[in-house]
């Protein structure tokens, strides 16, 4: 892999730009694999990153159906924080944040990553005191956060509507400076160059039919580009987890629906951080081209279908003018809904499986993208030692059996 | 957009429904005779098919009453709307038993 350097761009100017590297290669599967990861979504191209490049697994494959970064990753509003209530989460969620803020350097490719700052809105007196437990709970975690009052948030977000004549006025919020956004579809693509770099083979348009199995362990996938032997699986499908636990004859506690996402016409600088509330339900920040980035909550039914209705449109449209009255004219400008599998506990399934060599990486529900480098980075370590790290060992598949939930529902600031 | 075909108020704004989850999930009869894993099982795992799927529903801002509802997860075309305790129209293959609210 040839480094990205303000050499490189003199260089590759004096050519036009025509004889850039190629980012990743795009090869025909081998016949087998020391491990597969099914899904090249941002999750698990790091997963294989950090499998090849920490553990030192060599001969890798990423198998997406698709095209890399084209389920949830690319559609989802990219917010990234780490403000979670429960020890375990936070510890998970915290991990991934301190990977985010070297990313860029570490994949010598600009995930633009800008830490501008998460509010979490209270609106009412429970939603302030449930903010300032999990304040308290995050910086004994380690955590960075504060509480502000309702004169601080109006001097910092002069257009945000503080007024006590709204019908949910806002109290109060909880503030992480290091929480922001990311670019998601370069993040997408960093970790497939850096895993590409390392001699993961990235094979796209290469949907999964079947696992094979012998004796309860993994001996291969019936694919698309047809069979590959392999003796390890790490599955990070986000919505079609069901399908794939069901092929593999175990059964999730899972179910997949819909959550959409909005972006606006282009405007001018206007938001220079992240809002979110959990209350009127609704989440907005502003991208480096100006559109206003908008999501809300999921469609109530399972769904597979990428596409919500257009009543979730409308409670997520008058959620942001409830609290930004100055947008009402500004025109929406694409819409697209993404599929997130919900756990019962609102906490990911990072875990072995009832068959070895198999693992899951799922339940994200509707937060994932701030997780990815973290998440990408215990899995790879459960798919090398085939044994959870510390971080995601409260997070196995087992925890529904013994009863050891991890219930951030509502807790994490907002619904996801 | 949903447009459900409730058994006593005829076809409604998805809107005025409440969802309800996956259908024919039976509370066990007798819950201490199950070990830990078969009532996870029954408490969190659920089908969720890419496909047909057997749901209950609820005309919230209607008649408010339970019925299930057959509808294509990949789709969301609804196939059919039956009653609870009755089976989907033309198919017997449901095993676990009774509908339930």
């Amino acid at each position: 892999m040839k480094k990205y350097s303000i050499f490189s761009l003199a260089r590759n100017a004096l050519s036009h730009h025509e004889n850039w590297q190629q980012a990743w290669r795009s090869p025909e599967p081998k016949k087998a694999y020391d491990a597969v990861i099914i899904g090249g979504g941002g999750h698990g191209l790091a997963t294989a990153y950090y499998l090849a490049k920490e553990h030192g697994v060599k001969n890798i494959a990423v198998l997406e159906k698709g095209w890399i970064g084209g389920g949830n990753t690319g559609r989802n509003t990219t917010i990234v924080r780490s403000n979670y209530l429960w020890d375990e989460a936070a510890n998970l969620y915290e991990k991934s944040m301190k990977l985010w803020e070297g990313l860029s350097q570490e994949l010598n490719y600009n995930v633009m990553f800008s830490q501008r700052g998460v509010y979490n809105l209270g609106h009412t007196l429970q939603d302030m005191r449930d903010i300032h437990r999990r304040v308290n709970a995050n910086r004994l975690n380690g955590v960075d956060g504060v509480v502000l009052d309702t004169a601080e948030l109006s001097k910092r977000i002069p257009f945000l509507n503080t007024s006590p004549d709204t019908r949910y006025p806002i109290l109060g919020a909880s503030y992480q400076a290091r929480g922001g956004t990311a670019r998601h579809d370069a993040v997408a693509w960093g970790f497939a160059r850096g895993a590409d770099a390392h001699g993961v083979d990235i094979i796209q348009n290469c949907e999964v039919t079947g696992i094979r199995r012998e004796d309860g362990r993994v001996v291969g996938l019936d694919t698309a580009k047809g069979y590959i032997e392999t003796p390890k699986v790490g599955v990070v499908v986000a919505g079609n987890s069901s399908v794939l636990a069901n092929m593999a004859g175990f059964r999730m506690p899972i179910e997949s629906h819909p959550l959409q996402a909005f972006v606006s016409e282009p405007i001018k600088p206007i938001l220079d951080t992240v809002i979110m509330s959990n209350a009127v339900h609704g989440y907005i920040s502003q991208s480096d081209k100006g559109d206003l980035v908008i999501g809300a909550g999921i469609d109530s039914y399972n769904g597979y279908g990428q596409r919500g209705s257009f009543t979730t449109i409308e409670h997520t449209m008058s959620a942001i003018l409830e609290l930004f009255p100055i947008f009402s004219r500004v025109r929406m400008n694409r819409q697209w809904g993404g599929i997130v599998d919900t756990c019962p506990d609102a906490c990911p399934i990072i875990s072995k499986t009832p068959v070895k060599g198999l693992y899951f990486n799922c339940g994200w529900g509707t937060g994932g993208f701030k997780a990815t480098p973290g998440s990408g980075w215990v899995f790879a370590h459960t798919v090398a030692n085939d044994d959870p790290h510390a971080l995601n060992a409260p997070f196995s598949l087992e925890r529904f059996v013994t009863g050891a939930l991890i219930d951030e529902h509502g807790a994490a600031g907002v619904a996801h | 957009m949903l447009l459900i075909n409730c058994p006593w108020c005829g076809e409604r704004d998805e809107t005025e429904f409440a969802y309800g989850g996956e259908a024919h999930i039976v509370r066990p009869l007798d819950p201490d005779a199950l070990n830990d894993e078969q009532w996870a099982d029954y408490l969190f795992n659920r089908s969720n098919p890419r496909g047909l799927h057997r749901e209950r529903w609820m005309h919230a801002a209607g008649c408010r009453r339970w019925f299930n509802v057959e509808r294509d997860t990949v789709t969301y075309k609804i196939k059919s709307v039956y009653k609870v305790g009755e089976l989907p129209p033309g198919d017997a293959e449901v095993t676990s038993g009774e509908g339930e609210v």
